[in-house]
C-alpha cells in the first residue's frame, strides 16, 4: 500500500484502510553520533515508526529497523502486542520504506533497537489498546471503565458483549488521540509476551533456503560486477589492460572508476561487468593491471607498532584525572606496570559486502543488505546526481553485519558501476575484496601503570591509551580521545587517583566501528590489569573487584556510559556463583573473571581453561547478564552466546596484519574464525531486572578477552597481554 | 560453453555454460537456487555446502561438469516446508541468527545423520568443522544435530 506523506504526518489514518499511530523512538546512539558530524536538522515529522492496525485486526509495525540476526523484528513485535493486547502471530514488523521524510531514524546499530523501541512501543501498544476500549464503550454506552480487552478483542464484562479490534478500528481511528506519555501501561506481572522466550519469525525462512540475503537479489535482466581493487590503501591503476577480460565469454564492459572520498572512502579500481558472478571473477582474474601504490606503501604492522609503543609513553589528550597519580606513584608504594596490545580486526561478515543498484536516469533503485539505508540513499543519490527522494532502498536481510554495514563504500561503488551500465547491476565483493578492503577494527596498545598500598589497596591507576583511531580516518582534525576512551574513562573500580590519557597513531588503513566499538580493546586493558593488581595485592580476584565496586550513597549516574558500581557488582557475584569460583581446580586448570559494562548492559563472565605446555583449551564460559528489562530471553542467550565467540575468535586466533600497505590476509585461511572444535560451552545465567533495557548486540564481547587472559594467568602463572593470546613456548 | 545436464532436487535441468563453472554459480545464477550461499570460493567456510549422491560437497570447489549423473540436493530440495528432522531441530533450537551459514550447516548436518545416525560429539565437530558461523551458534548447532538425531526435532 502507498500512503502519503500527508495521510501519515496529518491526519495518522488512511480511509478505509484501518488506523495509523505514529511513534517517537528513543534517540539512538549512533544517531547522537552522526549529529556529532553536522548541525542538527530539525525532524521532519514527529514520529519514526508506524503502527498499522488494519481491518482484519492484524497489526503492522513499520520501523526502520534492519533484521541482521538479531531477533529485532521479534523483539519488537513482542513489546507491541503484549501493550495492545493483541496475538503475538497477529504482529509484523515489516521493515520501513528509506524516506527520511516519513521514518527519520534510519539507522540499526550501537546496540540501539530494543533500548531505542522498548518504552515507546509499549505505549504505543497501550493507545491501539485504550482506543479499542474508547471506541467499544462508546458504540454500547457504557464506561470505559468496565470494558477490558484481550487478544484483539474488547468485552464488556456486565453484559457480555464483544467487539473485534477490526470491527472497531473504523470508529477507533476517527476518536483522538491519548498522549502517549500518558496512557495506563500494563502490569507487568501479567505480561505473557515480554520477558518470555518467544520463537524467532525470521527463522523458518532461514532454515529452508529461502530467506532472501542482499546477494540473492536477482532482477530481470540483471549484470554482475566485480571490481579490481589496489590491494595498497590509496592506490589506484597507473595502467591496466581489458583484452584478455573481455575476450572471456559473458563479460559485458570493462572499465575504471575513481576513488570516492569524503564519508564514502571507496578505492576506485577496475570494474568487470558479466552476466553471472563467475564469469565477471574470470574476467577480473584475467586483467592485466600495473598499480601506482601510493604512499602508504611503506606502512606495515611493525611499524604500526613501533608507533603505538612511542605513543603509549607520551604524556597525551588527558581524559580523567583524579587525585594526584604521579604522587602517588612515586612515593614508595608497590608498583605494577603493563603493556597491553590489540591487532586490527576484520569484520568478516560470512556475505561479504555486495548491492544491487538499477539507475534509470533521474531515478535509482536499490536493494541493500545495510544497517543505513538513509546512508546508502544520500550516497546513490549523490554519484548519480538524482534527488534522494528518487532514490528507493530495499533494505534486504543481511548475512551479518557487526558495523561493517553501516558503511556507504560499496553503495558509493555500485552507483558509480550503475550509472555507466544501465541495467540493474549487482555489486560483488569477493572474500578476498571483504577482507582487504574493510573498515578495521583499530589497532591499540596500553600502557597501565597501579600502585598497592601496605593493606593491599590499589591507590593509583595510570592508564595511557594508544589507538589507530576511528576518528583519526574519518576526521582527523578533531580529538580522538574521548570517542576511543569508552569504558576505559569509566573505569569502575573504586581507586583514589586515576589519570586516563590518550594519544593517537597515524595510518592509512579504514577504522570504523566493529562490534563493541572502543570497548573491545579498552575491556582487555581494564580487566586484565585490574587482575593484575588483585594478583600483586595478593588477592582474589572476584573479593578484590568486590572490594573495589562501592557504590556511594545518593550515586546517581553522570550520564548513558556511567557504571553503576552495585549492578557490576552483581553480575560479578552472580556469575562466580554460577561457575563455582570458590572451588578449586586441578593443577594446570584455571578460572579467570572479567566484568564490564557497556551499551547500557552489564556482564560479567569466567572462562575455566586448561594449559598444558604452550598450548591452552577453554574448557567452559559462564555469562552473567544485567541488560535491564528483558523482552526475550532467548535473543538475550543468543546474543550473549554469538558475541562471546566472536570476541573469542579476536582473543584466540584472529589479527589482520599489513605489509607493503596492505592487508595480508585475504580470506579465511589466513582469518579463520572459531570453529565449531574450538567452541566451548556456554552457560547464560540472565539476572530480573526492571531497569530500563540495555542493549545486547555488543556488550558481552568485550569481557571475554580478559577473562580467558586471566584464567590462562590463573592457571599457569603466565600473564599474557597481546592478543591474539599465544602462551610462550616451553622451552 | 557446453550444453550440462544436472539432476538438482529430483528435478533435471540443462545450463549451456563454461565446464569449470562451479556448481556454485550455476545453482545461484543460472538456476536462481539461492539458498546456496557463496562465502569464501575456496572451501573452507562451507556455507556452499550441497549433497552429491548424499555426500556433503563444497558446491564452489566443483566444476560444474565433474557432476556428471550425481544427484544434486540443495537446501531447497531437503524440504521446502521445514519438515526435514535437521530442519525441525535447527527451529527447535532457534539455531540461526542472521541465518547466512545455515543452509551449508544444515547440508552438513543432514549427511552426517544419514550416515550416522546417532553422534557423538567428537563426530558431530569432525563432520562440522568445515563450517564456519560468525554469529557463533555452534553451541546450539551440536545442540540440534543431538536432537534431530533422537528424533525428538519439533516443529514450530
Amino acid at each position: 500500500m502507498t500512503i502519503s506523506r500527508r495521510e501519515f504526518v496529518v491526519r495518522g489514518t488512511v480511509a478505509g484502510a484501518g488506523m495509523m499511530i505514529g511513534v517517537r523512538l528513543s534517540e539512538p546512539l549512533l544517531q547522537a553520533q552522526e549529529n556529532e558530524r553536522g548541525p542538527k536538522k530539525p525532524a521532519p515529522n514527529p514520529f519514526d515508526a508506524w503502527i498499522h492496525l488494519k481491518p482484519s485486526g492484524e497489526i503492522s509495525l513499520i520501523v526502520a529497523k534492519s533484521e541482521m540476526g538479531q531477533g529485532i523484528r521479534t523483539g519488537l513485535a513482542m513489546i507491541l502486542a503484549e501493550e495492545a493486547e493483541v496475538d503475538f502471530n497477529s504482529v509484523s514488523v515489516e521493515q520501513a520504506e528509506t524516506r527520511p521524510d516519513i521514518y527519520p531514524h534510519l539507522g540499526t546499530g550501537g546496540s540501539g533497537s530494543t533500548m531505542e523501541n522498548f518504552m515507546p512501543l509499549r505505549r504505543a501498544g497501550a493507545t491501539v489498546r485504550e482506543l479499542m476500549i474508547t471506541a467499544a464503550a462508546a458504540k454500547w454506552s457504557v464506561p470505559p471503565a468496565e470494558c477490558a480487552a484481550k487478544k484483539a478483542t474488547v468485552l464488556h464484562q456486565k453484559s457480555s458483549r464483544k467487539a473485534t479490534y477490526g470491527e472497531l478500528v473504523e470508529a477507533a481511528a476517527k476518536l483522538p488521540r491519548p498522549d502517549p506519555e500518558k496512557v495506563s501501561l500494563k502490569d507487568d506481572s501479567k505480561f505473557e509476551l515480554i520477558g518470555h522466550a518467544v520463537p524467532r519469525v525470521d527463522i523458518p525462512a532461514k532454515v529452508n533456503g529461502s530467506a532472501q540475503f542482499g546477494l540473492d537479489v536477482r532482477v530481470p535482466e540483471m549484470l554482475f560486477a566485480v571490481v579490481a581493487r589496489c590491494p595498497t590503501f590509496g592506490g589506484k591503476p597507473a595502467h591496466f589492460e581489458a583484452a584478455k577480460a573481455t575476450a572471456v565469454p559473458g563479460v559485458r564492459d570493462v572499465f575504471e572508476i575513481p576513488a570516492m572520498p569524503g564519508d564514502m572512502f571507496t578505492a576506485g579500481g577496475v570494474v568487470v561487468v558479466a552476466d553471472s558472478t563467475w564469469t565477471a571473477i574470470k574476467g577480473r582474474d584475467a586483467l592485466q593491471i600495473t598499480w601506482d601504490h601510493g604512499a602508504a606503501v611503506s606502512e606495515s604492522s611493525d611499524g604500526m607498532r613501533a608507533a603505538l609503543h612511542e605513543a603509549v609513553q607520551k604524556p597525551g589528550q588527558r581524559l580523567r584525572n583524579d587525585g594526584d597519580v604521579e604522587a602517588v606513584l612515586s612515593n614508595g608504594a608497590k608498583k605494577v606496570e603493563a603493556l597491553y596490545e590489540l591487532p586490527l580486526q576484520a569484520h568478516a561478515t560470512m556475505e561479504p559486502m555486495n548491492i544491487t543498484v538499477h539507475a534509470r536516469g533521474t531515478e535509482a533503485e536499490v536493494w541493500a543488505p545495510t544497517q543505513s539505508p538513509d546512508w546508502v540513499q544520500r550516497t546513490v543519490a549523490k554519484v548519480l546526481g538524482v534527488k534522494n527522494e528518487r532514490v528507493v532502498v530495499h533494505t534486504t536481510l543481511m548475512g551479518g553485519a557487526f558495523g561493517r554495514r553501516y558503511m556507504a563504500d560499496f553503495p558509493a561503488e555500485a552507483a558509480q558501476i550503475a550509472k555507466i551500465v544501465g541495467k540493474p547491476v549487482q555489486l560483488v565483493w569477493s572474500r578476498q575484496d571483504d577482507m582487504t578492503h574493510d573498515f578495521y577494527r583499530p589497532a591499540a596498545c596500553h600502557h597501565m601503570q597501579g600502585a598497592i598500598d601496605a593493606s593491599g589497596r590499589p591507590v593509583a591507576w595510570f592508564h595511557t591509551l594508544a589507538s589507530t583511531s576511528i576518528k583519526g580516518y574519518w576526521d582527523p582534525k578533531t580529538p580522538a580521545g574521548n570517542d576511543e576512551s569508552g569504558g576505559a574513562r569509566q573505569m569502575p573500580y573504586a581507586i583514589p587517583s586515576v589519570r586516563l590519557e590518550y594519544n593517537p597513531a597515524a595510518s592509512a588503513v579504514p577504522r570504523a566501528w566493529w562490534r563493541s566499538v572502543e570497548h573491545s580493546f579498552n575491556g582487555f586493558a581494564v580487566e586484565s590489569f585490574i587482575d593484575e593488581l588483585a594478583a600483586a595485592a595478593g588477592k582474589d580476584p572476584v573479593e578484590f573487584r568486590k572490594m573495589l565496586l562501592v557504590k556511594p550513597p545518593n550515586w546517581k549516574p553522570k550520564d548513558d556510559e556511567d557504571v553503576d558500581p552495585a549492578r557490576l557488582r552483581a553480575v560479578l557475584e552472580l556469575a562466580a556463583e554460577k561457575s563455582d569460583w570458590a572451588k578449586p581446580l586441578p593443577k594446570g586448570q584455571g578460572r579467570g573473571i572479567a566484568s564490564y559494562k557497556s551499551f547500557g548492559s552489564y556482564f560479567a563472565e569466567v572462562a575455566e581453561v586448561t594449559v598444558s605446555g604452550s598450548n591452552f583449551k577453554i574448557d567452559r564460559i559462564v555469562a552473567a547478564v544485567d541488560c535491564g528489562w528483558i523482552v526475550n530471553p532467548e535473543s538475550v542467550r543468543s546474543q550473549t552466546e554469538g558475541a562471546i565467540i566472536y570476541g573469542l575468535s579476536a582473543a584466540l586466533k584472529n589479527e589482520i596484519t599489513i605489509n607493503h600497505g596492505a592487508v595480508e590476509q585475504t580470506n579465511f585461511d589466513g582469518y579463520d574464525p572459531i570453529r565449531i572444535n574450538e567452541a566451548p560451552t556456554i552457560e547464560v545465567h540472565l539476572t530480573e531486572s526492571r531497569d530500563d533495557p540495555g542493549g545486547m548486540g555488543e556488550p558481552a564481547l568485550p569481557p571475554i578477552a580478559p577473562a580467558v587472559a586471566n584464567a590462562i594467568f590463573a592457571a599457569s602463572g603466565q600473564r599474557l597481554r597481546r592478543l591474539p593470546l599465544q602462551l610462550n613456548p616451553v622451552a | 560453453m557446453a550444453a550440462i545436464h544436472l539432476l538438482i532436487n529430483n528435478r533435471p535441468h540443462e545450463v549451456e555454460i563454461a565446464p569449470d563453472t562451479p556448481l556454485l554459480w550455476v545453482l545461484r545464477d543460472n538456476l536462481n537456487l539461492t539458498g546456496t550461499k557463496y562465502g569464501c570460493g575456496m572451501g573452507v567456510c562451507g556455507a556452499c555446502t550441497v549433497h552429491l549422491d548424499g555426500e556433503a560437497v563444497r558446491s564452489c570447489q566443483t566444476a560444474v561438469s565433474s557432476v556428471g549423473t550425481k544427484k544434486i540436493t540443495t537446501i531447497e530440495g531437503l524440504s521446502a516446508d521445514n519438515s526435514h528432522p535437521v530442519q525441525r531441530a535447527w527451529i527447535a533450537e532457534q539455531v540461526p541468527q542472521c541465518g547466512y551459514c545455515q543452509p551449508g550447516q544444515i547440508m552438513s548436518a543432514a549427511a552426517l545423520l544419514a550416515k550416522t545416525p546417532h553422534p557423538a560429539d567428537d563426530q558431530i565437530e569432525a563432520a562440522m568443522i568445515g563450517n564456519l558461523c560468525r554469529c557463533g551458534m555452534y553451541q546450539r548447532i551440536r545442540r540440534a544435530i543431538h536432537r534431530a538425531s533422537a528424533g525428538t526435532g519439533k516443529g514450530a
